[in-house]
């Protein structure tokens, strides 16, 4: 380190920017539960992967964490039945997605009575074998619950086969408004904690770091105390800077190693997952219980008593909005945080897995100035946590080249919205990367089709070329039957022939 | 003024015959381009674009005389590689992209003939004489020609609809940026 | 040797082919939309005019001279000047299918390009050596390649660029060249002296 770094070290990382984190007063506020709606909505994909295909029908009586569709594929995970009820319907509803589409749900009427069905707890996990653990934590459909929704078991069974030696537990929740995780440590610290040891024993490593934002003491505080007794759990106090939730960011900041771009975490030897996933798998291991409620931030400026709620998947986002009040109509309605969140339709929409806060903005806060000329001024690049150029990359997708765009790094892109935060012009830059990330994928697909194409017409030629050799084959066949039979029709003449050629001469 | 005719004449003759001759000696059979963009152009000799079929319209893109966005089937993907390809710039806006289609037999009309069974290039449709086919839809290109072939107009081209999985977010609108 | 150093610069820059004498105007607009193309073309481009060069040396001091054909002369450049880009692209062909494939579409475009007959011509009425018209092909057409990639570069800024509706694509180009130009002539004030 250079005497001027020595005595200019910067207060924090060089990337990133630091938003208003209006996480108070929500985040003080007690943790409540959600009175259990009457029709719970839950969608078949909550999580990255193939959809689970349900193994119920419209009508069964279920009990609650009862399996209602199985994981399909190798990248997928079940969904659960949140409550005990009957089963109403399998069919489409709005997706809490910004395009407004429809998705397939499973539709539950509540009995009110909230029934487990069979649990089967483990006493010991660390007795057993770490790929039980991976297909416990998968049967009981535990994805990443920090926002990317990846199958936590999928995740386990790679870090075991790339021999990760540390444990990175993201409580960053660096997100402005939001105050789940936080909640979560400073309410079930000691799940997290044994949860997060399932975890390592699950994927091998032999330590554990769990990087904490400065911002949230009282968590930091029972984090401590839960993890005093454990030795090889460290937790890390991490400097509040948007986006230190972000895996890359939060390994580079705990441990100094940079993940190579297009290389993932476990490459380097670490591997991260939330710790709403620790306490997940704690509940799925312990307990026995499938992930059918999490901890969520209701928030913004249009709700009237905002804090966290213990909801159940499947709950619409109206149901919340109605249990903590509003002020109004929202003037918009976000799902996840105000950075990365994706903005909803409307209030009609379930609850999924990966929700880690519902936001009803009012008027002010959803206010969008007009986006102005791009003035070239770079703060997009300082705040860039990924080290891009996000206004060559935005002007390059504008002028309709995507493969420029990825040729300046668009594929290493989080997605974070620094960029777009810190942009004076106010330009919408995630919204270019998003779509281009769209087109490109779709050019992939089309890509992918065409080569599916070429495959079937080849298929067809060679089936054509076949049946025509076979049909030649069976006319050959056929014909030397017949000269076959032809011959010994004539044979069998001239033999008659041959016999009456005696009687013939003796006649006349 | 015979000296010049003679020269010229000669230069003429002599570059005329060299030229031939190396023509000859240094013949490379086919057309190289057109056979790499025959092996970009999806295979099915389906005909949507006017050609007879696939290595006929690369033949034609290789020469120059018709577009890259000739061909359908390959829609924005292939004219693009195309473009890349023969390094020049297209406006992807002006191909016809009308979104992916695929044909949809319509089961109460269906009479079960078979017919476009085998006009299909990719072996899309399944079925059997007297039995109500089908169209499976990770095989059909939406070339249209069953539509044609269809005795009783009950296969036609559908939209396919946009799902969440391949929804795209929409290019910002540029307003003064 | 100094002097050869000299006249390659001086042709590559203080004369430069396509800012200062304005020849092979054609390829300079239409074939700098993007990098890859305009250094595919400057270097397909500067193997043609050198030799080129070296073939109408020859057939200036060998035929036209000799017999006081002068007055052929462009007739007669131009014809060799097409079979050889036509003879070199046939041996490329054949022989080298990759370099084919970055040059072969641009060969054709050189045939006739003034920038090649005009240096050729050049080099007769300055009664250059055989030496010193190798040199002075090469360096211009060096010249022509570094501009060709420097306005290339601008342009693919430029396309991305705002600019009003009137103004997007040939015209802001034009405009682009002419002060491209400008600055070009700020070699003219060089001595090398």
């Amino acid at each position: 380190m250079g005497l001027l770094e020595r005595f200019f070290a910067p207060r924090h990382p060089a990337w990133g920017v630091h938003p208003d984190d209006r996480k108070r007063p929500a985040a003080d506020a007690p943790l409540r539960r959600l009175p259990l709606p009457e029709r719970l909505y839950v969608p078949l994909q909550q999580h990255v992967g193939g959809a689970a295909r349900p193994v119920v029908l419209a009508g069964q009586k279920v009990r609650k964490g009862d399996l209602l569709a199985e994981a399909q594929g190798n990248i997928s995970a079940p969904v659960h039945a949140p409550t005990s009820g009957r089963v109403l319907a399998i069919g489409e509803v709005t997706a809490p997605h910004p395009s407004g589409l429809a998705q397939i749900a499973i539709t539950l009427a509540s009995d009110g009575e909230d029934r487990w069905g069979e649990r089967d707890p483990v006493a010991d996990p660390f007795a057993l074998a770490p790929e039980e653990i991976a297909r416990r934590t998968a049967a009981a459909g535990v994805v990443g619950l920090g926002g990317a929704t990846f199958p936590a078991a999928v995740k386990f069974n790679l870090g075991r086969r790339l021999k990760v030696r540390t444990l990175i537990v993201n409580g960053g929740e660096c997100e402005p408004y939001l105050s789940a995780d936080d909640m979560l440590m400073r309410e079930r610290a000691a799940e997290v904690v044994d949860g997060l040891r399932i975890v390592m024993h699950a994927i091998g490593a032999g330590n554990a770091l769990v990087g904490i934002e400065a911002n949230k003491p009282q968590a930091i505080a029972a984090m401590r105390a839960a993890a005093a007794p454990c030795g090889d759990v460290a937790i890390r106090v991490v400097p509040a800077r948007y986006p230190m939730g972000s895996d890359r960011q939060l390994i580079e900041t705990l441990t100094g190693l940079e993940v190579p771009a297009d290389a993932r975490a476990a490459e380097v030897g670490v591997l991260v997952h939330n710790v709403s996933t620790c306490a997940a798998v704690h509940r799925a291991l312990r307990r026995g219980e499938a992930l059918v409620e999490r901890i969520l931030t209701v928030n913004g400026g249009a709700v009237r008593a905002p804090g966290n709620l213990l909801a159940p998947v499947g709950a619409r986002v109206a149901d919340l909005l109605a249990f903590t009040g509003l002020h109004g109509e929202p003037a918009r309605l976000i799902l996840g945080g105000p950075m990365m969140g994706s903005v909803l339709p409307h209030a009609n929409v379930p609850l999924v897995k990966g929700a880690s806060g519902i936001l009803a903005f009012d008027a002010a806060e959803a206010a969008v100035p007009a986006a102005g000329p791009c003035i070239r001024c770079g703060s997009c690049t300082r705040a860039c946590p990924m080290g891009l150029l996000p206004l060559e990359m935005a002007a390059r997708i504008r002028a309709g080249e995507l493969a420029a765009a990825v040729d300046f790094g668009l594929s290493d892109c989080i997605s974070c919205g620094c960029c777009a935060w810190v942009c004076p012009a106010h330009i919408p830059l995630v919204q270019y990367f998003s779509h281009a990330r769209g087109e490109l994928a779709a050019g992939e697909r089309a890509r992918l089709r065409n080569a599916a194409t070429r495959r079937l017409v080849e298929q067809r030629s060679e089936r054509l070329a076949r049946e025509a050799r076979e049909k030649a084959a069976a006319a050959a066949k056929r014909k030397a039957e017949r000269d076959a039979a032809k011959a010994r029709a004539a044979a069998v003449t001239r033999a008659a022939d041959a016999a009456a050629a005696p009687l013939a001469e003796a006649t006349p | 003024m015979l000296i010049a005719i003679l020269s010229l004449g000669l230069l003429g003759t002599v570059l005329g015959f060299g030229l031939g001759l190396a023509a000859k000696k240094f013949h490379v059979a086919g057309d190289p381009l057109a056979a790499e963009i025959e092996a970009l152009m999806p295979g099915s000799n389906c005909g949507q674009c006017g050609f007879p079929g696939c290595p006929g319209a690369a033949a034609a893109i290789a020469a120059g005389s018709a577009p890259v966005t000739a061909c359908p089937p390959g829609g924005k993907a292939l004219a693009q590689a195309l473009a890349a390809r023969l390094g020049i710039a297209i406006d992807l806006a002006q191909v016809a992209d009308a979104g992916p289609q695929i044909a949809a037999v319509a089961e109460e009309i269906c009479i079960g003939c078979c017919r476009c069974i085998k006009v299909c290039p990719t072996d899309a449709i399944v079925g059997a004489a007297k039995q109500i086919h089908n169209v499976m839809r990770e095989a059909c290109t939406g070339c249209g020609n069953c539509v044609e072939r269809c005795p009783t107009e009950a296969v036609t081209l559908q939209p396919v609809a946009v799902t969440l999985q391949h929804w795209i977010w929409p290019k910002p609108l540029a307003a003064g940026h | 040797m100094t002097a050869y150093l000299l006249l390659l610069l001086t042709t590559a820059f203080v004369n430069n082919v396509v800012l200062v004498k304005f020849l092979g105007l054609c390829p300079f607009m239409g074939v700098s939309r993007n990098m890859d193309s305009a250094f595919g073309m400057g270097m397909a481009t500067t193997f043609v005019i050198t030799l080129a060069c070296a073939a109408t040396w020859m057939l200036e001091h060998w035929l036209l001279a000799p017999f006081g054909l002068g007055y052929l002369r462009i007739l007669c450049f131009i014809l060799v000047i097409a079979a050889t880009v036509q003879f070199v692209e046939l041996v490329v062909k054949k022989s080298a299918p990759a370099l084919y494939q970055a040059l072969g579409i641009y060969l054709p475009l050189i045939t006739t390009n003034c920038a090649v007959l005009g240096l050729a011509l050049l080099t007769v009425q300055e009664k250059m050596g055989f030496v010193e018209t190798l040199v002075y092909g090469f360096g211009s057409a060096l010249g022509f390649t570094v501009v060709m990639l420097m306005f290339a570069g601008m342009r693919e800024r430029l396309a991305l660029a705002r600019v009003p509706a009137a103004f997007a694509g040939a015209p802001a180009s034009f405009v682009l060249a002419s002060l491209l130009s400008l600055a070009f002539m700020g070699f003219a004030g060089l001595n090398f002296g």
